[in-house]
């Protein structure tokens, strides 16, 4: 098993690498973006087991350490 | 009095934490990040650095090191604690301090003095800071915009738990005075108890004479330490 988890700032929390990325997108003539968000991504390899159970293991751990609430969200996937 | 300074792989201002601790006339020790106890002290510094190389986010790893675990109990019970830098990077991350500490919104490192305006004098760590006073002490950091949610920063201001501001020579909170794009130009902070703070600039970098310039971040020391004098003192009859 696998999980797959992708954490981005908060839309209320100040992502200077979101607005750079942003602006050298217009400056390359890149059209139509609105906005842009950097965040991160992390690939956990499992080992075969209940799936809700490891779900919510690692939805803890996303929780607690993976992510920081205050200034993140996260995404999971498991596959 | 006794101070701990804890010691993680990729701290590095461990030594001068250690070095003010003495030049103020008291005792220092380092504590490793595997020790799991703080033992017999009267104050706690989490130093500044790069602790397990800033891995994942700053102090996000090194707040589940055994040692944090003997700091959170410390300060539960009241014992005075103080981060520097990354130590405030991972004060926040324990939950010891509320709010986070996220990327400069110059996304540069900024190595540069600064002045602080003390905002509050009522607390352990700014109470022997002269009324009116601008501290120049140094930043050296590329993660030191403060961030708290609207509810947190309202907290923050009605229990007075901002203790240092970014400010101009004048004494102003302007934008340009601002390094790293912090809610309300804070620069430090203590808990809702007052008895834990943290703060992105490095007093132990300015608290000579001899090494450079001032030694306004003595007093920030001299401060925790009156308080810590006066609590050992038997209460006025």
């Amino acid at each position: 098993m696998k999980a797959k988890i992708i954490i981005t700032p908060k839309k209320a929390v100040l992502d200077p690498q979101g607005k750079t990325v942003e602006s050298a997108l217009a400056h390359m003539g890149y059209q139509g973006v609105q906005g842009v968000h950097v965040g991160k991504y992390i690939e956990i390899d499992l080992a075969d087991g209940d799936r809700d159970a490891t779900r919510k293991q690692i939805d803890d751990a996303c929780h607690k350490f993976l992510s920081n609430p205050v200034i993140e969200d996260y995404h999971l996937e498991l596959e | 009095m006794k101070f701990a300074v804890l010691q993680f792989p990729g701290s590095n201002s461990d030594q001068d934490c250690v070095y003010t601790v003495r030049l103020c006339g008291h005792q220092a020790e380092l504590r490793w990040h595997k020790d799991t106890s703080i033992g017999d002290v009267d104050a706690v510094l989490v130093p500044g650095g790069f602790s397990y190389g800033d891995y994942l986010r700053t102090g996000a790893i090194a707040r589940f090191s055994p040692i944090m675990q003997s700091v959170q109990a410390f300060a539960a019970e009241g014992g005075l604690v103080l981060g520097i830098c990354n130590g405030f990077q991972i004060l926040c991350e324990a939950g010891l301090l509320p709010g986070a500490l996220i990327r400069n919104r110059s996304l540069q490192f900024r190595c540069e003095p600064v002045h602080l305006k003390t905002a509050t004098h009522d607390s352990a760590f700014t109470g022997e800071i002269p009324e009116g006073k601008l501290l120049q002490v140094p930043i050296a950091h590329g993660e030191g915009c403060y961030f708290a949610d609207a509810e947190t920063l309202a907290s923050l201001k009605a229990n007075n738990q901002i203790l240092w501001q970014y400010a101009n020579a004048q004494g102003e909170l302007t934008e340009d005075a601002n390094p790293n794009g912090s809610l309300e130009n804070i620069a430090g902070i203590c808990n809702e108890r007052r008895n834990v703070a943290g703060l992105m600039p490095h007093p132990e970098r300015a608290s000579e004479v001899l090494m450079g310039g001032l030694a306004d971040g003595k007093l920030i020391f001299d401060s925790m330490i009156a308080a810590l004098e006066k609590r050992t003192q038997p209460a006025a009859a």
